[in-house]
Protein backbone atom coordinates (compact mmCIF):
# COMPACT_ATOMS: atom_id res chain seq x y z
CA UNK A 1 0.00 0.00 0.00
CA UNK A 2 1.39 3.08 -0.75
CA UNK A 3 0.34 7.14 -0.62
CA UNK A 4 -0.75 7.27 -3.82
CA UNK A 5 -2.60 4.35 -4.02
CA UNK A 6 -4.30 5.14 -0.47
CA UNK A 7 -5.44 8.28 -1.78
CA UNK A 8 -6.87 7.39 -4.88
CA UNK A 9 -8.98 4.89 -3.15
CA UNK A 10 -10.49 6.97 -0.59
CA UNK A 11 -11.12 9.49 -3.39
CA UNK A 12 -13.16 6.53 -4.94
CA UNK A 13 -14.85 6.02 -1.93
CA UNK A 14 -15.60 9.21 -1.03
CA UNK A 15 -17.19 9.45 -4.81
CA UNK A 16 -19.37 6.09 -4.76
CA UNK A 17 -20.43 7.11 -1.06
CA UNK A 18 -21.25 10.28 -2.44
CA UNK A 19 -23.28 9.21 -5.85
CA UNK A 20 -24.57 6.09 -4.05
CA UNK A 21 -24.91 6.77 -0.43
CA UNK A 22 -29.37 7.32 -1.16
CA UNK A 23 -29.63 5.05 -3.02
CA UNK A 24 -27.98 2.23 -0.86
CA UNK A 25 -29.68 3.47 2.54
CA UNK A 26 -32.84 3.80 0.44
CA UNK A 27 -32.52 -0.34 -1.08
CA UNK A 28 -31.24 -1.48 2.48
CA UNK A 29 -34.02 -0.17 4.16
CA UNK A 30 -36.99 -0.66 2.71
CA UNK A 31 -37.49 -3.87 3.63
CA UNK A 32 -36.31 -3.62 7.35
CA UNK A 33 -37.74 0.00 7.85
CA UNK A 34 -34.53 0.32 9.42
CA UNK A 35 -32.82 3.63 8.45
CA UNK A 36 -30.66 3.53 11.55
CA UNK A 37 -29.54 0.15 10.60
CA UNK A 38 -29.06 0.73 6.82
CA UNK A 39 -26.68 3.52 7.73
CA UNK A 40 -24.80 1.78 10.27
CA UNK A 41 -24.01 -1.08 8.03
CA UNK A 42 -23.50 1.63 4.76
CA UNK A 43 -20.64 2.74 7.02
CA UNK A 44 -19.39 0.02 8.16
CA UNK A 45 -19.10 -1.17 4.50
CA UNK A 46 -17.20 2.11 3.41
CA UNK A 47 -14.75 1.21 6.70
CA UNK A 48 -13.86 -1.58 4.95
CA UNK A 49 -13.50 -0.66 1.48
CA UNK A 50 -10.70 1.71 3.03
CA UNK A 51 -8.48 -1.12 3.89
CA UNK A 52 -9.58 -4.09 1.44
CA UNK A 53 -9.80 -1.92 -1.36
CA UNK A 54 -5.86 -0.26 -1.71
CA UNK A 55 -5.08 -4.14 -0.77
CA UNK A 56 -7.07 -5.85 -3.54
CA UNK A 57 -8.14 -2.79 -5.95
CA UNK A 58 -11.20 -0.98 -6.70
CA UNK A 59 -13.57 -3.74 -7.58
CA UNK A 60 -15.00 -3.46 -11.05
CA UNK A 61 -18.32 -2.53 -9.34
CA UNK A 62 -17.53 -0.47 -6.01
CA UNK A 63 -21.60 0.31 -5.40
CA UNK A 64 -22.15 -3.56 -5.79
CA UNK A 65 -19.21 -4.41 -3.24
CA UNK A 66 -20.30 -1.64 -0.82
CA UNK A 67 -24.55 -3.26 -0.88
CA UNK A 68 -23.19 -7.04 -0.71
CA UNK A 69 -20.80 -6.00 2.11
CA UNK A 70 -23.20 -4.07 3.97
CA UNK A 71 -25.96 -6.46 3.73
CA UNK A 72 -23.95 -9.32 5.14
CA UNK A 73 -23.17 -7.23 8.39
CA UNK A 74 -27.60 -6.29 8.84
CA UNK A 75 -28.13 -9.65 8.22
CA UNK A 76 -25.44 -10.47 10.82
CA UNK A 77 -26.46 -8.20 13.02
CA UNK A 78 -29.71 -9.46 12.37
CA UNK A 79 -28.97 -12.96 13.80
CA UNK A 80 -27.45 -11.55 16.86
CA UNK A 81 -30.28 -9.68 17.93
CA UNK A 82 -32.41 -12.74 17.25
CA UNK A 83 -35.18 -10.77 16.17
CA UNK A 84 -38.55 -11.62 17.22
CA UNK A 85 -40.54 -13.72 15.05
CA UNK A 86 -42.59 -11.39 14.03
CA UNK A 87 -39.96 -9.58 11.84
CA UNK A 88 -38.46 -12.68 10.05
CA UNK A 89 -41.00 -12.80 7.26
CA UNK A 90 -39.21 -9.63 6.57
CA UNK A 91 -35.79 -10.34 7.10
CA UNK A 92 -36.35 -13.16 4.38
CA UNK A 93 -37.43 -11.13 1.87
CA UNK A 94 -34.55 -8.55 2.64
CA UNK A 95 -32.15 -11.48 2.37
CA UNK A 96 -33.89 -13.07 -1.00
CA UNK A 97 -33.92 -10.35 -2.83
CA UNK A 98 -30.81 -8.84 -1.68
CA UNK A 99 -29.08 -11.79 -2.77
CA UNK A 100 -30.55 -11.55 -6.44
CA UNK A 101 -29.69 -8.37 -6.30
CA UNK A 102 -26.14 -8.51 -5.59
CA UNK A 103 -26.11 -10.18 -9.07
CA UNK A 104 -27.08 -7.26 -10.97
CA UNK A 105 -25.42 -3.82 -11.09
CA UNK A 106 -28.67 -2.38 -11.82
CA UNK A 107 -30.45 -2.96 -8.00
CA UNK A 108 -33.80 -0.93 -7.68
CA UNK A 109 -33.66 2.79 -7.12
CA UNK A 110 -36.08 3.27 -3.73
CA UNK A 111 -35.32 6.68 -2.85
CA UNK A 112 -38.52 8.08 -3.96
CA UNK A 113 -40.00 6.13 -1.85
CA UNK A 114 -37.00 6.99 1.31
CA UNK A 115 -38.27 10.46 0.23
CA UNK A 116 -41.55 10.24 1.46
CA UNK A 117 -40.85 8.40 4.29
CA UNK A 118 -38.66 10.89 5.52
CA UNK A 119 -41.30 14.06 4.66
CA UNK A 120 -44.16 11.72 5.91
CA UNK A 121 -46.92 13.23 8.36
CA UNK A 122 -46.31 11.17 11.15
CA UNK A 123 -43.02 12.70 11.43
CA UNK A 124 -41.86 16.09 13.19
CA UNK A 125 -42.16 18.35 10.12
CA UNK A 126 -38.97 20.22 11.64
CA UNK A 127 -37.18 16.73 11.28
CA UNK A 128 -38.37 15.94 7.52
CA UNK A 129 -35.26 18.29 6.31
CA UNK A 130 -32.71 16.81 8.71
CA UNK A 131 -33.67 13.05 8.09
CA UNK A 132 -33.61 13.20 4.00
CA UNK A 133 -30.07 14.97 4.35
CA UNK A 134 -28.74 12.44 7.34
CA UNK A 135 -30.41 9.25 4.64
CA UNK A 136 -30.08 10.11 1.08
CA UNK A 137 -27.17 12.49 1.12
CA UNK A 138 -25.25 10.73 4.53
CA UNK A 139 -24.75 14.43 6.35
CA UNK A 140 -23.66 14.18 9.59
CA UNK A 141 -25.13 15.56 12.38
CA UNK A 142 -22.87 18.18 13.25
CA UNK A 143 -23.27 19.83 9.53
CA UNK A 144 -27.19 19.54 9.44
CA UNK A 145 -27.12 21.22 13.02
CA UNK A 146 -25.24 24.04 11.81
CA UNK A 147 -26.93 24.58 9.21
CA UNK A 148 -30.38 24.57 11.51
CA UNK A 149 -29.20 26.12 14.19
CA UNK A 150 -29.12 23.50 16.59
CA UNK A 151 -26.92 21.76 18.91
CA UNK A 152 -25.08 18.88 16.91
CA UNK A 153 -26.31 16.06 20.41
CA UNK A 154 -29.97 17.34 20.14
CA UNK A 155 -29.48 17.12 16.50
CA UNK A 156 -28.62 13.54 16.76
CA UNK A 157 -30.84 12.81 18.91
CA UNK A 158 -33.90 14.12 17.31
CA UNK A 159 -32.43 12.22 14.15
CA UNK A 160 -32.07 8.96 15.68
CA UNK A 161 -35.98 9.76 17.69
CA UNK A 162 -37.51 10.12 14.42
CA UNK A 163 -36.15 6.82 12.73
CA UNK A 164 -37.05 4.75 15.60
CA UNK A 165 -40.35 6.21 15.16
CA UNK A 166 -40.20 5.32 11.34
CA UNK A 167 -38.78 1.79 12.12
CA UNK A 168 -41.60 1.03 14.96
CA UNK A 169 -44.33 3.12 13.94
CA UNK A 170 -45.47 0.97 11.21
CA UNK A 171 -45.00 4.36 8.58
CA UNK A 172 -45.01 2.02 5.24
CA UNK A 173 -42.12 2.69 2.60
CA UNK A 174 -44.26 2.99 -0.50
CA UNK A 175 -45.05 6.12 -3.16
CA UNK A 176 -48.59 7.50 -1.87
CA UNK A 177 -51.63 6.81 -4.16
CA UNK A 178 -52.95 9.36 -6.69
CA UNK A 179 -55.46 10.47 -3.86
CA UNK A 180 -52.98 11.22 -1.47
CA UNK A 181 -50.44 12.56 -3.85
CA UNK A 182 -50.37 15.92 -3.77
CA UNK A 183 -50.21 16.46 -0.30
CA UNK A 184 -47.35 14.11 0.70
CA UNK A 185 -45.59 15.49 -2.46
CA UNK A 186 -46.19 18.79 -1.12
CA UNK A 187 -44.32 17.67 2.19
CA UNK A 188 -41.28 16.65 0.33
CA UNK A 189 -40.94 19.92 -1.43
CA UNK A 190 -41.04 21.84 1.34
CA UNK A 191 -38.81 20.04 3.17
CA UNK A 192 -36.26 20.29 0.32
CA UNK A 193 -36.80 23.88 -0.03
CA UNK A 194 -36.05 23.92 3.62
CA UNK A 195 -32.31 23.11 2.98
CA UNK A 196 -32.34 25.41 0.82
CA UNK A 197 -33.15 28.37 3.13
CA UNK A 198 -34.85 31.36 2.24
CA UNK A 199 -33.71 33.32 -0.42
CA UNK A 200 -35.72 36.69 0.12
CA UNK A 201 -34.24 37.81 -2.90
CA UNK A 202 -36.59 40.53 -4.10
CA UNK A 203 -36.67 42.32 -1.01
CA UNK A 204 -33.45 44.55 -0.13
CA UNK A 205 -32.04 44.44 2.93
CA UNK A 206 -34.02 41.21 3.83
CA UNK A 207 -31.65 38.69 5.86
CA UNK A 208 -31.66 35.96 3.69
CA UNK A 209 -31.14 32.88 5.83
CA UNK A 210 -28.81 30.09 3.59
CA UNK A 211 -28.40 27.39 5.47
CA UNK A 212 -25.29 26.39 2.97
CA UNK A 213 -27.03 23.51 1.58
CA UNK A 214 -28.25 25.11 -1.58
CA UNK A 215 -25.77 22.33 -3.75
CA UNK A 216 -27.46 19.67 -1.60
CA UNK A 217 -31.15 20.78 -2.10
CA UNK A 218 -30.64 21.51 -6.01
CA UNK A 219 -29.56 18.19 -5.72
CA UNK A 220 -32.33 16.55 -4.14
CA UNK A 221 -34.58 18.35 -6.06
CA UNK A 222 -33.08 16.83 -9.24
CA UNK A 223 -32.98 13.23 -7.86
CA UNK A 224 -36.70 13.72 -7.11
CA UNK A 225 -37.73 15.48 -10.51
CA UNK A 226 -35.57 12.17 -11.84
CA UNK A 227 -37.94 10.02 -10.01
CA UNK A 228 -40.92 11.25 -10.96
CA UNK A 229 -40.54 13.03 -14.20
CA UNK A 230 -42.87 16.27 -15.72
CA UNK A 231 -44.12 16.37 -12.29
CA UNK A 232 -45.03 20.30 -12.76
CA UNK A 233 -44.41 21.69 -8.93
CA UNK A 234 -41.05 19.46 -8.88
CA UNK A 235 -39.61 21.74 -12.00
CA UNK A 236 -41.29 24.69 -10.33
CA UNK A 237 -39.10 24.30 -7.23
CA UNK A 238 -36.08 23.30 -8.98
CA UNK A 239 -36.50 26.33 -11.39
CA UNK A 240 -36.97 28.43 -8.37
CA UNK A 241 -33.63 27.08 -6.66
CA UNK A 242 -31.80 27.94 -9.85
CA UNK A 243 -32.63 31.17 -10.57
CA UNK A 244 -31.71 32.28 -6.46
CA UNK A 245 -28.69 30.32 -7.03
CA UNK A 246 -27.55 31.85 -10.48
CA UNK A 247 -27.33 35.47 -8.73
CA UNK A 248 -25.14 33.98 -5.87
CA UNK A 249 -22.07 35.68 -7.11
CA UNK A 250 -23.94 39.22 -8.00
CA UNK A 251 -25.36 39.25 -4.80
CA UNK A 252 -22.18 40.53 -2.74
CA UNK A 253 -19.95 42.88 -4.20
CA UNK A 254 -16.07 44.13 -3.25
CA UNK A 255 -15.03 43.12 0.58
CA UNK A 256 -18.49 41.36 0.77
CA UNK A 257 -20.85 44.06 0.37
CA UNK A 258 -24.32 43.18 0.03
CA UNK A 259 -26.24 44.12 -3.48
CA UNK A 260 -29.69 43.78 -2.94
CA UNK A 261 -31.74 42.75 -6.25
CA UNK A 262 -32.66 45.90 -8.02
CA UNK A 263 -29.04 47.17 -7.85
CA UNK A 264 -27.26 43.63 -8.81
CA UNK A 265 -25.39 43.67 -12.19
CA UNK A 266 -27.54 41.35 -14.40
CA UNK A 267 -24.08 40.53 -15.97
CA UNK A 268 -23.28 38.70 -13.14
CA UNK A 269 -25.81 36.32 -12.94
CA UNK A 270 -25.56 32.95 -14.14
CA UNK A 271 -26.45 32.36 -17.39
CA UNK A 272 -26.90 28.66 -17.70
CA UNK A 273 -28.55 28.12 -14.39
CA UNK A 274 -31.27 31.04 -15.35
CA UNK A 275 -31.62 29.18 -18.53
CA UNK A 276 -32.18 25.76 -16.73
CA UNK A 277 -34.55 27.76 -14.48
CA UNK A 278 -36.63 28.71 -17.22
CA UNK A 279 -36.60 25.83 -19.29
CA UNK A 280 -37.83 23.62 -16.42
CA UNK A 281 -40.94 26.29 -15.69
CA UNK A 282 -42.20 26.53 -19.19
CA UNK A 283 -42.25 22.78 -18.99
CA UNK A 284 -43.60 23.01 -15.55
CA UNK A 285 -46.41 25.20 -16.79
CA UNK A 286 -47.22 23.26 -19.97
CA UNK A 287 -49.15 20.79 -17.67
CA UNK A 288 -51.58 23.29 -16.46
CA UNK A 289 -51.55 22.32 -12.99
CA UNK A 290 -50.47 25.72 -11.44
CA UNK A 291 -48.95 25.39 -7.89
CA UNK A 292 -47.14 27.67 -5.34
CA UNK A 293 -43.08 26.69 -6.37
CA UNK A 294 -44.33 27.26 -9.75
CA UNK A 295 -45.51 30.90 -8.88
CA UNK A 296 -42.66 31.52 -6.78
CA UNK A 297 -40.71 30.52 -10.03
CA UNK A 298 -42.76 32.91 -12.24
CA UNK A 299 -41.81 35.89 -9.79
CA UNK A 300 -38.50 34.80 -9.85
CA UNK A 301 -38.12 34.83 -13.23
CA UNK A 302 -39.86 37.71 -13.53
CA UNK A 303 -36.92 39.45 -11.89
CA UNK A 304 -34.36 37.71 -14.32
CA UNK A 305 -36.07 39.67 -17.19
CA UNK A 306 -33.59 42.18 -16.74
CA UNK A 307 -30.64 40.40 -17.75
CA UNK A 308 -32.29 40.18 -21.05
CA UNK A 309 -32.41 44.02 -20.94
CA UNK A 310 -36.16 44.25 -19.55
CA UNK A 311 -36.95 46.08 -16.90
CA UNK A 312 -38.42 44.39 -13.82
CA UNK A 313 -42.17 44.32 -14.66
CA UNK A 314 -43.97 45.09 -10.54
CA UNK A 315 -47.59 44.84 -11.85
CA UNK A 316 -47.16 40.80 -13.01
CA UNK A 317 -45.04 40.42 -10.24
CA UNK A 318 -47.71 41.37 -7.76
CA UNK A 319 -50.49 39.27 -9.74
CA UNK A 320 -48.03 36.32 -9.09
CA UNK A 321 -48.14 37.20 -5.23
CA UNK A 322 -51.78 37.20 -4.93
CA UNK A 323 -52.47 34.30 -6.61
CA UNK A 324 -49.47 32.55 -4.25
CA UNK A 325 -51.18 34.21 -1.52
CA UNK A 326 -54.57 32.83 -2.45
CA UNK A 327 -52.39 29.02 -1.93
CA UNK A 328 -50.54 30.05 1.21
CA UNK A 329 -50.99 32.85 2.80
CA UNK A 330 -47.79 32.55 5.33
CA UNK A 331 -46.29 36.09 7.05
CA UNK A 332 -42.90 36.15 4.31
CA UNK A 333 -45.43 36.14 1.38
CA UNK A 334 -47.49 38.92 2.77
CA UNK A 335 -44.21 40.65 3.25
CA UNK A 336 -42.82 39.93 0.44
CA UNK A 337 -46.21 41.33 -1.48
CA UNK A 338 -46.24 44.10 0.57
CA UNK A 339 -42.85 45.21 -0.83
CA UNK A 340 -44.32 44.34 -4.45
CA UNK A 341 -46.92 46.37 -3.96
CA UNK A 342 -45.08 49.21 -2.84
CA UNK A 343 -42.96 48.92 -6.05
CA UNK A 344 -45.85 48.42 -8.31
CA UNK A 345 -48.50 51.18 -6.91
CA UNK A 346 -46.22 52.87 -5.16
CA UNK A 347 -45.49 53.54 -1.14
CA UNK A 348 -48.64 53.98 0.57
CA UNK A 349 -50.25 50.77 -1.23
CA UNK A 350 -47.25 48.98 0.37
CA UNK A 351 -47.93 50.58 3.85
CA UNK A 352 -51.50 49.19 3.51
CA UNK A 353 -50.44 46.09 2.82
CA UNK A 354 -47.97 45.66 6.05
CA UNK A 355 -50.77 47.53 8.31
CA UNK A 356 -52.76 44.59 7.60
CA UNK A 357 -50.38 41.98 9.45
CA UNK A 358 -50.90 41.93 13.29
CA UNK A 359 -47.68 43.41 15.25
CA UNK A 360 -47.27 40.62 17.17
CA UNK A 361 -46.85 37.92 14.35
CA UNK A 362 -44.04 39.80 13.35
CA UNK A 363 -42.49 41.21 16.21
CA UNK A 364 -39.22 39.26 15.34
CA UNK A 365 -39.31 38.75 11.49
CA UNK A 366 -36.26 40.54 10.32
CA UNK A 367 -38.21 40.96 6.53
CA UNK A 368 -40.76 42.33 7.88
CA UNK A 369 -38.98 45.17 9.49
CA UNK A 370 -36.48 45.85 6.42
CA UNK A 371 -39.34 46.30 4.14
CA UNK A 372 -41.32 48.69 5.99
CA UNK A 373 -38.32 51.11 7.01
CA UNK A 374 -37.75 51.54 3.38
CA UNK A 375 -41.58 52.05 2.85
CA UNK A 376 -40.93 54.94 5.68
CA UNK A 377 -38.29 55.92 4.13
CA UNK A 378 -39.88 56.20 0.80
CA UNK A 379 -43.10 58.40 2.88
CA UNK A 380 -40.69 60.58 4.00
CA UNK A 381 -41.60 59.14 7.42
CA UNK A 382 -37.73 59.64 8.86
CA UNK A 383 -38.07 59.13 12.28
CA UNK A 384 -40.44 55.88 11.80
CA UNK A 385 -38.00 54.52 9.22
CA UNK A 386 -35.51 54.66 11.64
CA UNK A 387 -36.59 52.60 14.58
CA UNK A 388 -37.88 49.92 11.91
CA UNK A 389 -34.18 49.84 10.41
CA UNK A 390 -32.85 49.45 14.32
CA UNK A 391 -35.33 46.31 14.64
CA UNK A 392 -34.23 45.02 11.15
CA UNK A 393 -30.45 45.50 11.71
CA UNK A 394 -31.27 44.04 15.24
CA UNK A 395 -32.88 40.68 13.83
CA UNK A 396 -30.36 40.24 10.82
CA UNK A 397 -28.06 37.59 11.31
CA UNK A 398 -25.65 38.34 7.92
CA UNK A 399 -22.96 41.19 8.76
CA UNK A 400 -23.43 42.41 5.24
CA UNK A 401 -26.52 43.06 5.61
CA UNK A 402 -26.45 44.80 8.59
CA UNK A 403 -24.39 47.04 7.35
CA UNK A 404 -26.39 47.78 4.01
CA UNK A 405 -28.97 48.42 6.71
CA UNK A 406 -27.05 50.91 8.68
CA UNK A 407 -25.84 52.52 5.78
CA UNK A 408 -29.65 53.22 4.33
CA UNK A 409 -30.54 54.38 7.85
CA UNK A 410 -28.23 57.35 7.28
CA UNK B 1 -35.77 29.44 31.01
CA UNK B 2 -32.81 31.94 31.49
CA UNK B 3 -29.99 32.12 29.02
CA UNK B 4 -26.91 33.73 29.33
CA UNK B 5 -24.98 34.73 26.23
CA UNK B 6 -21.53 34.67 26.56
CA UNK B 7 -20.11 37.21 23.87
CA UNK B 8 -15.97 36.32 22.92
CA UNK B 9 -14.70 39.27 20.58
CA UNK B 10 -11.90 39.54 18.77
CA UNK B 11 -9.11 41.84 19.30
CA UNK B 12 -10.91 43.97 16.36
CA UNK B 13 -14.12 44.04 17.77
CA UNK B 14 -12.31 45.44 21.02
CA UNK B 15 -10.47 48.15 19.35
CA UNK B 16 -13.62 49.48 18.20
CA UNK B 17 -14.52 50.68 22.20
CA UNK B 18 -12.61 53.63 21.55
CA UNK B 19 -14.80 54.63 18.36
CA UNK B 20 -17.17 57.38 19.44
CA UNK B 21 -19.94 55.13 18.59
CA UNK B 22 -20.67 55.79 15.36
CA UNK B 23 -18.88 52.73 13.77
CA UNK B 24 -20.76 50.04 12.24
CA UNK B 25 -19.92 47.53 15.45
CA UNK B 26 -21.57 49.79 17.92
CA UNK B 27 -24.36 50.31 15.46
CA UNK B 28 -25.51 47.14 15.34
CA UNK B 29 -24.98 46.58 19.13
CA UNK B 30 -27.52 49.10 19.64
CA UNK B 31 -29.73 47.84 16.82
CA UNK B 32 -29.95 44.18 18.93
CA UNK B 33 -29.69 45.77 22.24
CA UNK B 34 -33.08 47.47 20.65
CA UNK B 35 -34.60 44.32 19.07
CA UNK B 36 -34.20 42.20 22.21
CA UNK B 37 -36.18 45.03 24.40
CA UNK B 38 -38.86 45.50 21.98
CA UNK B 39 -38.90 41.66 22.08
CA UNK B 40 -39.27 41.16 26.02
CA UNK B 41 -36.32 38.93 26.40
CA UNK B 42 -33.51 41.18 27.42
CA UNK B 43 -33.26 40.77 31.45
CA UNK B 44 -29.81 41.91 31.83
CA UNK B 45 -26.26 42.05 30.79
CA UNK B 46 -23.01 44.20 30.51
CA UNK B 47 -20.23 45.22 28.02
CA UNK B 48 -16.65 44.23 30.14
CA UNK B 49 -13.67 46.36 30.18
CA UNK B 50 -10.81 44.97 27.72
CA UNK B 51 -9.44 42.23 28.14
CA UNK B 52 -5.64 43.40 29.20
CA UNK B 53 -7.47 45.07 32.40
CA UNK B 54 -8.40 41.59 33.86
CA UNK B 55 -6.66 40.43 36.63
CA UNK B 56 -6.89 36.74 37.54
CA UNK B 57 -6.15 35.42 41.01
CA UNK B 58 -5.59 31.77 41.86
CA UNK B 59 -4.71 30.21 45.15
CA UNK B 60 -3.00 26.77 45.47
CA UNK B 61 -1.98 25.33 48.24
CA UNK B 62 -1.38 28.72 50.47
CA UNK B 63 0.23 30.22 47.90
CA UNK B 64 -1.60 33.43 46.23
CA UNK B 65 -1.23 33.66 42.46
CA UNK B 66 -1.78 36.85 40.54
CA UNK B 67 -1.74 36.85 37.21
CA UNK B 68 -1.70 39.93 34.99
CA UNK B 69 -5.09 40.02 32.28
CA UNK B 70 -7.52 38.01 31.81
CA UNK B 71 -7.65 33.65 32.93
CA UNK B 72 -7.81 31.74 29.55
CA UNK B 73 -5.21 32.60 26.98
CA UNK B 74 -7.33 32.43 23.64
CA UNK B 75 -7.55 34.35 20.46
CA UNK B 76 -11.18 35.68 21.42
CA UNK B 77 -11.52 36.98 24.62
CA UNK B 78 -14.85 37.01 26.80
CA UNK B 79 -16.10 40.98 26.40
CA UNK B 80 -19.50 40.52 27.91
CA UNK B 81 -22.11 38.81 28.58
CA UNK B 82 -26.09 38.98 28.21
CA UNK B 83 -29.10 37.23 30.07
CA UNK B 84 -32.00 36.82 28.27
CA UNK B 85 -35.56 34.93 29.43
CA UNK B 86 -37.25 32.67 26.57
CA UNK B 87 -38.92 29.28 26.14
CA UNK B 88 -36.33 27.06 24.71
CA UNK B 89 -32.56 26.99 23.98
CA UNK B 90 -33.88 27.00 20.26
CA UNK B 91 -34.90 30.75 20.77
CA UNK B 92 -31.61 31.07 22.47
CA UNK B 93 -29.39 30.00 19.77
CA UNK B 94 -32.02 32.47 17.25
CA UNK B 95 -31.05 35.58 19.46
CA UNK B 96 -27.11 34.30 19.58
CA UNK B 97 -26.87 34.14 15.92
CA UNK B 98 -28.27 37.63 15.81
CA UNK B 99 -25.93 39.02 17.78
CA UNK B 100 -23.04 41.50 16.15
CA UNK B 101 -20.14 39.24 17.82
CA UNK B 102 -21.28 35.86 16.55
CA UNK B 103 -19.93 37.41 12.94
CA UNK B 104 -16.81 38.10 14.32
CA UNK B 105 -15.91 36.56 17.35
CA UNK B 106 -18.64 33.66 18.92
CA UNK B 107 -21.21 33.86 21.30
CA UNK B 108 -21.72 30.71 24.03
CA UNK B 109 -24.91 30.17 25.31
CA UNK B 110 -25.15 28.58 28.57
CA UNK B 111 -28.46 28.04 30.30
CA UNK B 112 -28.49 29.55 33.95
CA UNK B 113 -28.54 27.28 37.32
CA UNK B 114 -31.49 28.26 38.94
CA UNK B 115 -31.11 25.35 41.38
CA UNK B 116 -27.40 25.58 42.28
CA UNK B 117 -28.18 29.28 43.42
CA UNK B 118 -31.43 27.96 45.62
CA UNK B 119 -28.56 25.84 46.62
CA UNK B 120 -26.37 28.12 47.79
CA UNK B 121 -28.65 31.11 48.54
CA UNK B 122 -31.28 29.41 50.76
Amino acid sequence: MNGVGEEVTHRTVERVARESYGRLVAYLSVHTHDLAGAEDALSEALLKALTAWPRDGVPQNPEAWLLTTARHSLIDFFRHQRVASASEPDLQIFARSSTEAAMETNYPDERLKLLFVCAHSAIDPAMHTPLMLQAVLGLDAVRIGGAFLVQPKTMGQRLVRAKTKIRDGGIRFEVPEKRELPARLDAVLEAIYAAFGIGWDDMAGADQRGRGLAEEAIWLARVLLQLMPGEPEIQGLLALMLHCEARRRARRGPNGRYIPLSEQDPKLWSVPLTEEAERHLAEAFQRGRMGRFQLEAAIQSAHAERARGGRTDWPAIVLFYEQLLRLSPALGTIVSYAAAVAEANGPEAGFAVLEAIKREDAANYQPYWAVRAHILQRLGKTQDAGEAFDRAIGLAEDPAVREFLLQKRG
Amino acid sequence: MQFALLIYESAEAFESRKSDGTDAYTGAWRAYYKAMIEAGVYIGGDPLEVPETGTTIKITEEKRGVQDGPYADTKEQLGGFTILELPSLDEALEWAARCPAAAYGAVEVRPLAPQTKRRIVE
